[in-house]
């Protein structure tokens, strides 16, 4: 998904003097093309991501589009305050990226497990929130938000993740991606967990369960009238992210089924408890930890079919 | 509230004859004593420790089209002290941004003129500030914009003392000597008096002016209330060429009332009643005796 995303961003600055790319010093081996190609739309902010932030919303103000970028919660948590104020309030046109979100730097321990900001980002006023699925959404997210002319946050995994999407999609902010189709239960996926959600939803099949998937890569502004079919059509929704059950996903689509009179729905949040990891690991290793992996989010969605 | 004012022409373009600063400081301090005071607000002693610095870089300094606030190529003041907004608005009324009598909605309920400054619906204001250690990195990124796309636009970037506890004003204080902002100048509005006591019993800042100097800023300290010394200061940013400017200002917070002056007090209390006479006459007879 970096990968996907600065390819992309690279092509679209080199045709729009406007995008700038503000680094927190991070970005290794990656970030050396746009640098040494576009040093005028390349700026490395340093360690100090609260003067990233506002330079960032500065030079928006000016014109610019802006694009900060970080890993985990270091572009987000870190310089919250510059994020509301300076970049929401004004209105400005920012585009904060992390690279890194849920457990993908797993081993690296509690600072670097970003599994808040997207609640964090999705309270922010006027904030955008995308969370891509795979490298085919990430590149058309990354299109979608400098052709939208406001804050965005966009929440990447690493490099080398499969791809989901097995052909072109359809990408609009706003607009969930129907992967499959079904009757009896939806899986509703943000980010990385889409892979996850398509290997249930076939096993599931396996057994005669038909299995509606949506990738919700946008929770801000949501697609509550794809949520709300959901409930009609399958009754039963699960929600998937490697992220708190707190603030992200589930909860987003929890206040738009509390909303919808009349529709009655089972529903499970499935995501990590509001707690810190007490050991680390690979991001496969944890996944598993919080049973969210296949095999654990399979045993959660029996449950809630149970029910 | 401004009624007795003789009427003066606005500084509403950038040719236009510029207005006596040692007049527009009155002003602005007269507007701050009644704003406040009617409002029942804080923060007069902060408004008044910047009104001079604010009345010669307006009306000398500044270029700016009141008419076209969103002119393109103005300069753009940067209040990063939002706290100090009611001295930002007073100027901003005079130079003919919005109409005096808008000063009265200060604190007002349905009113944009905010207890920090804000920039919705308030033409002139550039950005919204209130929480400290914000505005000197917006201004940092509005000069780097501009600078790389080869503009004259300046940047003045103002900053309280207390603001300089703030990690955030240091790290736009490196970056703006590494990228050569000599568009950009800071004003520390050194008052020696922040919210819960004196600067140098909370944190010392002391040199301060030499902390800048070690950052990379070209730097001068000053009186800040003497309106010649701001002028020639002002006059000659850049300091060197290839480096941000920083004046640090030497200030009294609430200068120009005796009893605000150096008073912790007023940070937070409003004139009111007798108070408020008693300012005003004080401020009426400093103008006079400088006539």
């Amino acid at each position: 998904m970096r990968t996907a995303f600065l390819d992309t961003l690279y092509e679209l600055a080199k045709a729009d003097r406007r995008i700038v790319f503000v680094t927190g010093d991070l970005g290794f081996s990656v970030v050396e093309r746009f640098m040494a190609d576009l040093p005028d739309q390349f700026v490395n902010a340093g360690v100090a991501e609260q003067n990233m932030t506002s330079l960032a919303a500065g030079m928006a103000l000016m014109g610019k589009v802006v694009f900060t970028y970080s890993i985990a919660n270091f572009p987000t948590l870190r310089c919250l305050e510059q994020v509301r104020n300076d970049v929401c309030y004004h209105e400005a046109n920012v585009k904060v990226i992390a690279v890194g979100g849920g457990f993908t730097y797993g081993a690296m321990g509690a600072s670097h497990h970003a599994t808040e900001e997207l609640g964090v980002m999705r309270m922010m006023p006027g904030m955008v929130v995308v969370a891509p699925a795979d490298p085919v959404e990430a590149r058309a997210a990354t299109r979608a938000i400098v052709a939208y002319d406001g804050p965005c946050y966009l929440r990447l995994g690493k490099a080398g993740e499969p791809n989901v999407h097995t052909g072109p999609i359809d990408f609009q902010l706003g607009r969930a991606i129907t992967l499959r189709d079904g009757r009896d239960l939806t899986l509703i996926s943000t980010g990385g967990m889409l892979g996850t959600a398509v290997a249930v939803a076939n096993r599931l099949a396996e057994r005669g369960v038909q299995t509606r998937v949506l990738s919700m890569h946008t929770l801000k502004p949501l697609d509550e009238e794809a949520v709300r079919a959901a409930a009609r059509e399958t009754g039963a929704i699960a929600t998937l992210e490697q992220h708190s059950v707190i603030g992200g996903l589930g909860s987003a689509v929890a206040e738009v089924l509390a909303e919808s009179n009349g529709e009655r729905v089972r529903f499970r949040r499935i995501g990590v408890p509001s707690a810190f990891s007490e050991r680390v690991g690979s991001q496969k290793w944890l996944e598993q930890y919080h049973r969210l992996d296949e095999t654990g989010v399979l045993a959660q969605v029996e449950a809630l079919l149970r029910a | 509230m401004t009624a007795e004012l003789d009427p003066v022409a606005p500084l509403d373009a950038p040719a236009a004859p510029r207005l006596d600063a040692r007049e527009v400081a009155y002003r602005i301090r007269r507007h701050c004593v009644l704003m406040t005071g009617n409002a029942n607000a804080s923060h007069i002693g902060s408004s008044l420790s910047m009104a001079d610095l604010l009345a010669v870089l307006y009306a000398r300094f500044l270029r700016f089209d009141a008419a076209r606030p969103d002119w393109t190529e103005r300069d753009r003041f940067i209040l990063s002290k939002g706290h100090g907004c009611a001295a930002l608005y007073a100027v901003l009324a005079e130079c003919g941004y919005f109409p005096v009598e808008r000063l009265d909605t200060f604190y007002q309920d349905g009113s944009p003129l905010a207890g920090h400054a804000t920039h919705k619906d308030m033409p002139g204001v550039e950005v919204s500030t209130g929480s400290l250690g914000h505005g000197l990195a917006l201004a940092t990124g509005m000069a780097l914009a501009t600078k790389r796309d080869g503009r004259s636009e300046r940047f003045w970037a103002m900053v309280s003392d207390g603001e300089c506890d703030e990690g955030s004003t240091w790290e736009a204080a490196l970056f703006a000597p590494q990228h050569r902002l000599d568009n950009l100048a800071v004003i520390v509005d050194y008052n020696k008096i922040q919210s819960l006591g004196r600067v140098e019993e909370v944190l010392d800042l002391e040199p301060l002016a030499d902390k800048w100097r070690a950052f990379g800023w070209a730097t001068r300290e000053i009186d800040g209330h003497d309106l010649g010394a701001i002028d020639a200061a002002f006059a000659a940013v850049p300091f060197e060429p290839g480096r941000p400017s920083c004046i640090v200002a030497h200030t009294v917070k609430g200068k120009g009332v005796s009893y605000m002056e150096d008073k912790l007090l007023y940070h937070y209390r409003a004139p009111r009643g007798e108070d408020l006479d008693k300012a005003l006459a004080e401020l009426d007879a400093a103008r006079e005796a400088a006539r």
